[in-house]
């Protein structure tokens, strides 16, 4: 099977309904992406998968042949950040930050949606992600924050 | 300190939580200083002034022995270290070190202290001094009890100023400038001519020279870092996905494992694993100690064949329903035993012998802590050793739990620590580790990956311990004038502590914690506890007793003062003894513009709970319509005596808040067959993101003892929502979670 993940394509030998997610995880050492629950209740194994959110839990290996795969990781880097990891940065989202790549895969998403999103859309948008920490008002926050530095950028 | 008199071993025990189990109790041991861990192993070149420091010819290692459970633990112990060492961000790395005697966590004598004094004839001072010797012959290294700070707070800060004097020394030694005319800045030894030697470049010089002891720690108002805010160093990487966590640890040819132990915490009758051993990917099929485990080339693989399993379980050997855990809890009160009286200031019970009573009864049900990364550990089993990878709380405990699988003594049993995904409580326990070692002890020399599928996280989840109360009281003229609160519980102490292969009993101060220390003064005023027992196996949970012991307190008072007539705030106001908690309450009204005339179906409540030390004030905001409650505003007020981080207190105290307001409203643990019900975040969930209120938090520092901030704010977080749902709707909720009986838009 071939998979285009973060611009590369690589050959995986797996099941058709093993979840994207392990195929990620366990097949490509692609680790930035999480496991939190396996039934799409928490987010937290959230990327992009042609541009569109998804759970990656939920995703099974088969569907995902053909499609471009985004991963936190291809989203930005230290070096790089994308202005949502910068929002995040700078308001310090992150307390365990295990849930933060889901969540910040998923605000990627919001935002290129919804540019300038109001709070009920964040709430919409982002109540799937769960955050055992409670770092929902800082998510708000950078949400709007990145939405204000994109917009002028 | 009148009552203090000789501390007789029978006292010790009766006074203390008894630890059995054989410990060396002498002079020596509690006089002789702990070898530094680092001291074995140094490379040429390289050098170790403490336990806490290790510089070589490239690089400055600080140690961060407090796990880091998502508090910021591993940034501020680093902070504390670079700012008497003159370190910038980014010239050192942090590592979480051995497991050592030497990282004895010296905070946790408080919490023992005071529960010794309470129960006994010893004073608190003298009750925490024998506690902190307890702790260091036990070589007791732990993070929890919201102790980081406080165990690192002075200490790390000297272990700075010892590496600065001696690289100064050896700076000295080196250039023959006397050590009075060097200063420090940015990693680098400044001779007067503005010559920079980096540290890196001293080391091994330094190695030669004996450590610097007993230098002068800076004036506060020298500080660079504490009390300003700061970037975690763990931000960037949490926030790129560039972070690795337990369960991302890779070692070189690891097979992945999956696991279940009985649902019912009991025996295994029999299991029939025909159909998994034929599954892609299996590689074997093993027993442990009570369940059965599936190694495969994939997690994924390894969860697909554990589920092809048919088992057959035990029955429990606690009740196999809710009901009769129930039962067995309310049993408890009358038939006991009574754990302690926990305060008796005046004559409750006469008080309350007459006239017109107050009676609540209120519940609190087991709760799971269910951090998002799941439990998981990768072991290694050498020909003379184990290494054991994992996010842990209790690093040196798992060394025997390890080593007496793996045949290993524990100094051969390396523990390497690594970020947790969470955890509340949760990675306190051992037995996760003992199965990951049971499984590779049965490919030694492979190092494989043990990860617990969520729904047996959630089957295997020691939640908090269960727990009833009763309150008794009386108002008069306006006033509240006696309390008589009995609580009954789990023994979560001792269920914990079984685990790890200690026998204890004696007075526990988590079964009714937030209550006999609230800093109240009535003139009656009684507090006991007693043990519910035989129940399902329990553990600490954020904030532990007080995180029922406040919603108990403070909702039962809230009744009171209704009864009394009086204001909520005022009144709490009049009854508080304490200066530090009055300024921390009237802080949170002024906040809240307490007192200011609220529209129908707009509530506000207000609590104040103080655990760990700290106390804190709520006050939570509700607006009730027909689609349901809705929490729109929470004002918080804390006082732990100092703050390390302004930014991360503040992203904590909300966190805590999320916490405690999330699980009163929606989340329980009941078992039916023995089996906990709930088995995923469908089922206990805790707070979304759209149910999340404003948080305004304020954090005051006249508290005289620095204190953590972990777990103090959760406790008020249940009553202060549950007053305030009875101030918008009229109906008092004395059980959690709140959603059995009002819906949350």
């Amino acid at each position: 099977m071939r998979l285009t993940v973060n611009g590369q394509e690589a050959e995986v030998d797996v099941e058709d309904d093993m979840p994207l997610l392990w195929v990620l995880r366990d097949e490509l050492g692609i680790k930035g992406v999480k496991y939190g629950c396996g039934i799409a209740q928490c987010g937290a194994c959230t990327v992009h998968m042609d541009g569109m959110a998804v759970r990656s839990c939920q995703v099974p290996a088969s569907a995902a042949e053909g499609a471009e795969v985004t991963t936190i990781e291809g989203l930005g880097t230290p070096d790089a950040l994308h202005a949502v990891q910068k929002a995040w940065i700078d308001a310090q989202v992150a307390q365990c930050g295990y849930c933060q790549s889901g969540q910040i895969m998923q605000a990627a998403w919001l935002l290129d949606m919804i540019p300038e999103p109001s709070d009920e859309e964040i709430d919409r948008v982002m109540s799937g992600n769960l955050c055992r920490c409670g770092t929902y008002p800082r998510i708000r926050a950078a949400i709007h924050a990145a939405s204000a530095a994109m917009k002028e950028a | 300190m009148g009552r203090a008199r000789t501390i007789t071993r029978r006292a010790f025990l009766v006074g203390a939580t008894a630890i059995a189990g054989g410990v060396a109790f002498g002079a020596y041991i509690v006089r002789r200083p702990l070898d530094n861990p680092l001291a074995s192993g140094l490379g040429p070149g390289e050098v170790t002034f403490n336990p806490w420091v290790r510089i070589d010819g490239e690089t400055i290692t600080l140690i961060t022995p407090h796990t880091d459970i998502g508090q910021g633990a591993a940034h501020m112990q680093a902070l504390l270290i670079a700012e008497e060492m003159d370190l910038e961000p980014g010239q050192f790395v942090t590592d979480f070190g051995p497991p050592s005697a030497a990282y004895y966590n010296t905070a946790m004598a408080d919490e023992l202290g005071a529960g010794i004094a309470a129960t006994s004839p010893i004073s608190a001072d003298v009750a925490t001094a024998v506690g902190g010797t307890l702790l260091k012959v036990l070589g007791l290294q732990g993070t929890g009890g919201s102790t980081s700070t406080p165990d690192s707070f002075v200490k790390l800060r000297e272990a700075g100023a010892m590496a600065r004097e001696t690289l100064k020394a050896a700076a000295s030694a080196e250039t023959g400038v006397p050590v009075a005319d060097l200063r420090t800045e940015a990693g680098q030894v400044i001779l007067p001519d503005g010559t920079a030697i980096p540290y890196t470049g001293l080391a091994a010089r330094a190695g030669e020279i004996a450590p610097v002891e007993g230098a002068p720690l800076r004036d506060p108002t020298l500080w660079r870092y504490i009390g300003k805010p700061t970037l975690r160093l763990d931000i960037v990487p949490k926030s790129t996905g560039t972070q690795l966590y337990g369960i991302d640890f890779v070692a070189e040819g690891m097979l992945h494992a999956a696991v279940r132990t009985s649902p019912r915490r009991g025996k295994l009758n029999s299991y029939d694993a025909t159909v998994a051993n034929g599954m892609r990917g299996v590689v074997d099929i093993v027993e442990v100690t009570d369940g059965v485990a599936v190694i495969a080339d994939n997690t994924w693989r390894a969860f697909q064949a554990l589920d092809a399993i048919a088992f057959d379980w035990a029955p429990a050997e606690y009740p196999a329903e809710q009901d009769q855990h129930w039962e067995a809890v309310a049993k408890a009160f009358t038939d006991g035993p009574l754990n302690a009286v926990w305060r008796n200031d005046g004559a409750a019970e006469e008080a309350l012998s007459s006239g017109e009573i107050v009676e609540a009864e209120y519940r609190a049900p087991y709760v799971a802590h269910q951090p998002l990364e799941p439990l998981t550990a990768v072991v290694q089993v050498n020909e003379d050793s184990t290494d054991v990878w994992t996010a842990t709380q209790i690093p040196r405990f798992l060394q025997p739990v390890v080593g007496s699988v793996t045949g290993h003594d524990s100094d051969s049993v390396r523990v390497h620590n690594l970020y947790a995904g969470g955890s509340f409580g949760h990675r306190l326990e051992p037995v996760p580790v003992r199965l990951a070692a049971e499984i590779a002890n049965q490919r030694r020399g492979v190092p494989v990956q043990l990860t617990y599928s969520r729904e047996e996280d959630f089957a295997q989840d020691y939640p908090r311990h269960i727990a009833m109360a009763r309150g008794r009281g009386k108002v008069a003229d306006g006033k509240v004038t006696a309390m008589d609160i009995s609580v009954s519980a789990a023994p979560v102490i001792a269920s914990q502590a079984s685990r790890l292969g200690y026998a204890i009993s004696g007075p526990d101060s988590q079964l009714a914690a937030g209550i006999w220390n609230a800093p109240y003064s009535l003139p009656d005023f009684r507090v006991r506890a007693f043990e519910a027992r035989g129940l399902a196996p329990v553990s600490s949970w954020r904030s532990v007793g007080a995180s029922y012991g406040g919603f108990f307190l403070e909702t039962f008072l809230d009744e009171l003062i209704h009864a009394a007539g009086a204001d909520p705030v005022a009144e709490r106001l009049r009854l508080i003894s304490d200066p530090v908690a009055r300024k921390v309450l009237e802080t949170a009204a002024e906040m809240a513009g307490w007192g200011t005339a609220s529209e129908q179906g707009r509530g506000f409540g207000v609590a104040l709970v103080e655990s760990f030390g700290v106390p804190v004030a709520e006050i939570v905001e509700v607006r009730a319509s027909d689609a349901g409650v809705k929490i729109e505003n929470v004002w918080v007020v804390a006082d732990p005596g100092t703050v390390v981080d302004p930014v991360n207190i503040e992203n904590h105290v909300q966190g805590a808040v999320v916490w405690g307001l999330g699980h009163a409203m929606n989340s329980e643990i009941t078992y039916a067959d023995g089996m906990a019900e709930q088995t995923n975040y469908h089922a206990a969930e805790g707070m979304r993101l759209y149910q999340c209120p404003e948080i305004h938090v304020k954090v005051l520092e006249n508290n005289p003892i620095l204190r953590g901030i972990g777990e103090p704010p959760v406790p008020p977080a249940a009553p202060a929502l549950a007053n305030a749902i009875f101030a918008a709707t009229g109906e008092r909720i004395r059980e959690m979670p709140f959603s059995r009986h009002v819906d949350f838009v």
